[in-house]
This record gives C-alpha cells, sequence and structure tokens, in this order.
C-alpha cells in the first residue's frame, strides 16, 4: 500500500497513457469495421474475403507485430504509434464480422418499408440499419474494449509507458503488489470503459432501454405484435 | 389518375408476372386488385421499372423521374405495417415530409393531427410501434402513407394480418376516409369481401396479371364476366344470392345465404 501511495504520480501517468492508447483503437477499428461490415454484406464475394481476412489478422501474435509494424511504418521501435496501428488493426479484426452479421440481421421489412418510404441508400444505412443494427454493434464493441485495454499492456515490452509496466517491472523486481496495482487499474479501466459504452448505447438508441425490448424483439418477428 | 400502358414485367430469373397488361385507375377513386396469390397483383402495385410498357401518372410518365423522390410523393402502407421499431409513433408519421425537408417541429405537430385523422388518441405519441396492438399499428402505418398529403395511396394487403373484427374496423375508416380525402387508392387483397367492400372500382385478376374483370362491386355481383370470376366470388355455390326467410316467433325476418347460413336481417329495429 505504501508503494502505491508513493508512486501515486507514476500510476496514474501510465493509466493516462493507457486509456490514450486505448480509446484510438477502439474508436478507429469501429469507425472502419462498420463500413468493412456494409460492403461484406453487399457482396457474397467479399464477404468470405473480409471475415477470412479480419479472422486471419486476429491470428497474427501482437508482440511480432508490435516488432515489425516499424519497418512498415518506418517508425521507431519505441513509439507509441505503433501500438495504435497493432490494436487498431485487432480491433478491425474483431469487430467487422459483428458489423456484417449486426447489419445483416436488420429486419428485412424495416428495410423495405424505408425504401417504400423514399430514404436514398445512403439516408436508410444512417437512419435505419445502423441503429438497428446499434444493440448487437455495442455488443461487439464491448468486447473489442476490453480486448484493447488488455492488449495494450503487451506494449510495455516494447518499452510504451502504460500500465503493462507494472508488471513487466514487478515481474523483475519480484514485487507483487506493483503487479497487483497494474492489474486492478487496468480492470478499472475496463469497467469504466464498459460503463460508459452501455450509458452511451442507451444515450443514442432510446428505444433499447425500455425493460425486456431486446427479449421481445428476438422473438418476434417487426410487425406481428399483438 | 394512373395509367398501365402494355406493362410486362419480367423478374431476373425468367418469370413473367405480368404480361400486356392496360388498366386506367380514375382519380380520388379507390381501385381495388384482387386475385389470388401470384397473380401480379403486388408486382404492379410496385410497378416503378416495367421490362415493357409505360406507367403514367397524371399523363407523366414515371420512367424519367428519380425513385427516391417519386417514393415520397406517394402514400405506401404495408402488410407487416413496415414501421421503424426503433421510432416512437409520432417520428414514424413524420418520416416522410422530414424526408422532404419539413421542420422536425412542423412534421411532429402534422403528425399528432393525423393521430386524430386515422381515430387514434394522441396520447400513443411517444410509443413504440411494439407498444401498441396490431390494429394501432396497421392505423399509424396509415397515418404514415398520408403525412406528406399524397395523391396516391397505394396499399398492400394492409389488414391482412389483423383479426378479422378489428379488420372490418379498419375497413370502415379506410373507407370513411376514402370520402373525406378523395386519394386515387390502389388496394391490393386476395379476400373479395374485403375488395367489395372498399372498392369503387374491382380488378379481378387471374394468374400471371391478366384481367379477369373490371367493374364496380355491384357490376361483378351481379354479372360476373364468367366461370372463373363466379367462383372467385362465391357465386356458384349461390354464396352470393340472398333470401329472406321469416321464422316463426321471431320480429325480423332474416336474410340467409344459398348454404341457409344467416347472413343478416331485414327490418330490424334500429
Amino acid at each position: 500500500m505504501i508503494w502505491f501511495i508513493e508512486n501515486f504520480g507514476l500510476i496514474t501517468g501510465l493509466t493516462a497513457n493507457h486509456v490514450a492508447l486505448s480509446i484510438v483503437p477502439i474508436v478507429l477499428g469501429f469507425a472502419i469495421a462498420v463500413p468493412l461490415g456494409w460492403i461484406a454484406n453487399r457482396r457474397p464475394a467479399l464477404r468470405s474475403v473480409v471475415i477470412s481476412g479480419g479472422s486471419l489478422l486476429y491470428t497474427i501474435p501482437s508482440l511480432p507485430l508490435f516488432v515489425i509494424l516499424p519497418y512498415v511504418l518506418g517508425t521507431k521501435i519505441t513509439d507509441d504509434r505503433n501500438i495504435v496501428v497493432a490494436l487498431t488493426l485487432y480491433a478491425i479484426a474483431m469487430m467487422v464480422r459483428t458489423a456484417a452479421d449486426a447489419l445483416a440481421a436488420v429486419p428485412a421489412d424495416a428495410i423495405e418499408a424505408a425504401t417504400a418510404m423514399g430514404y436514398s441508400t445512403w439516408t436508410r444505412f444512417w437512419l435505419v440499419e445502423f441503429p438497428l443494427a446499434g444493440p448487437v454493434l455495442l455488443a461487439g464493441l464491448r468486447v473489442v474494449s476490453a480486448s484493447t485495454i488488455t492488449l495494450v499492456s503487451v506494449g510495455a515490452i516494447i518499452g510504451s509507458a502504460n500500465l503493462g509496466y507494472l508488471f513487466t517491472n514487478g515481474k523483475q523486481r519480484d514485487f507483487l503488489e506493483e503487479i497487483i496495482v497494474g492489474i486492478v487499474a487496468s480492470l478499472v479501466i475496463a469497467l469504466v470503459f464498459d460503463v460508459v459504452l452501455v450509458i452511451l448505447g442507451g444515450v443514442v438508441m432510446p428505444w433499447t432501454r425500455r425493460d425486456g425490448w431486446i427479449r421481445r424483439r428476438s422473438v418476434l418477428p417487426v410487425g406481428q405484435v399483438g | 389518375m394512373i395509367e398501365f400502358q402494355n406493362i410486362s414485367k419480367r423478374f431476373p430469373g425468367g418469370t413473367l408476372a405480368v404480361d400486356d397488361f392496360s388498366l386506367v385507375l380514375p382519380s380520388h377513386k379507390a381501385t381495388v386488385f384482387v386475385g389470388s396469390s401470384g397473380s401480379g397483383k403486388t408486382t404492379l402495385l410496385r410497378m416503378i421499372d416495367p421490362t415493357a410498357g409505360r406507367v403514367l401518372i397524371d399523363g407523366e410518365d414515371i420512367s424519367g423521374l428519380n425513385p427516391v423522390l417519386l417514393r415520397r410523393r406517394i402514400g405506401y402502407v404495408l402488410q407487416a405495417t413496415g414501421l421503424l421499431p426503433h421510432r416512437r409513433v409520432v417520428d414514424n408519421i413524420a418520416t416522410v415530409p422530414r424526408l422532404n425537408g419539413v421542420p422536425k417541429r412542423v412534421a411532429r405537430r402534422d403528425a399528432l393531427t393525423l393521430l386524430d385523422t386515422v381515430g387514434l388518441d394522441r396520447s400513443l405519441a411517444e410509443r413504440y410501434p411494439d407498444q401498441l396492438s396490431g390494429g394501432q399499428q396497421q392505423r399509424v402505418g396509415v397515418a404514415r402513407a398520408l403525412a406528406s398529403d399524397p395523391d396516391i395511396l397505394l396499399m398492400d394487403e394492409p389488414f391482412g394480418a389483423v383479426d378479422p373484427i378489428v379488420r372490418a374496423e379498419l375497413q370502415v375508416e379506410l373507407n370513411r376516409l376514402q370520402r373525406e380525402l378523395g386519394k386515387t387508392t390502389m388496394f391490393v387483397t386476395h379476400d373479395i369481401d374485403e375488395a367489395f367492400a372498399i372498392a369503387d372500382q374491382v380488378v379481378i385478376f387471374r394468374t400471371g396479371g391478366v384481367i379477369a374483370q373490371v367493374g364496380t362491386p355491384a357490376e361483378i355481383l351481379a354479372n360476373p364476366a364468367d366461370d372463373f370470376v363466379a367462383t372467385f366470388i362465391g357465386a356458384d355455390r349461390g354464396k352470393r344470392t340472398l333470401h329472406l326467410q321469416h321464422r316463426e316467433g321471431d320480429s325480423a325476418t332474416l336474410i340467409v345465404d344459398g348454404d341457409g347460413r344467416p347472413a343478416g336481417i331485414l327490418g330490424a329495429d334500429r
């Protein structure tokens, strides 16, 4: 406990950097994966490419990727941008399948009705397909968020100043308190991110806030609810 | 006025759904297309890109129009209501005016008036579609179709999914609206009784979009063009031939159909 108090400045600094390194890949991954998922649904041939490509990408271990990326990007090996790019790739890999499935699961009659009302393809996507896919997209995003926060720690091995430093440093010094502080702080970040995502979801998708909405939706097709 | 001129429609698979179909739908009248499944009636209702022939609205060929803008000019009521599940009733009704650039406040205010028009309480405005009954949802569907005050109303088996009592109610309401608003209405159904209840002009289809008979309900009932029409409207089974039956002890005279089933009463105290 004494170590924690004495090093509070270090811990908050590492935490702040950890948060920054997590947010960018989560946001970018989502922003790129959703259009990719949409394209994947438009063309069956592209679907298999995008989905298999995503799965394949995810099988690359993170540490080698951190090491390879500087050569590809022309950055220094200790540059945090390598981590951001690598984690964005993982976020896309994880999110793209969810995005494709979520958009494919939007009820066909809602899309048909929107077309009949005179929505253009673009407005229909933003005002009908995207919001109706929202709850599933959110579920996928929560997984991506937790996973990204965990993966940021690996960056400490190549010298990134984030909470992962507390694991590597604590391991070297065989100092348990430091490791535990690192784990707890990571958990707190993951938890806060998750709570924020759920609250944000409720704000932008007010119709999901009603009791049993998800359950009802999954049981009854649109228009057949008594 | 809607004119179909020698319309043919072949689907990508090669099926010829409609072959050389011509018909005029008079303005401010309800024309009902009735026929069994696969008769091409829904295909005609959605005919925006015929393989051959022309569709004219008030003399204007629609093939030259932008489909998205054309759809916003036409009120459309779908079978499964097609209400957007993530939007409140009031916003569902305001959909097309909003797409046409009407300010949100105005569109929502007009939507509330439309709730009155279709006989729904304004307290339902802030609900979501799945919080309404099937009949209420269908009324919202009608309100949404009317929201941009279109000249043309297309209705594709709109009352197919509601129970018979609600269905009869909706038919009466639709008749009232039609008298008040005088839209050029195209209504598709497979229920001949519904067709007779709503139509100014009934079009009975054979398969492949071929017209079996066109006329007012009275004309068709009195003079079915052929055996197909007679069978379709039930005349061959005596269903439409009603006669009076006076039973001992009853104050009213019973009307019974060809099967002997009571169809109504004559001269009751109403």
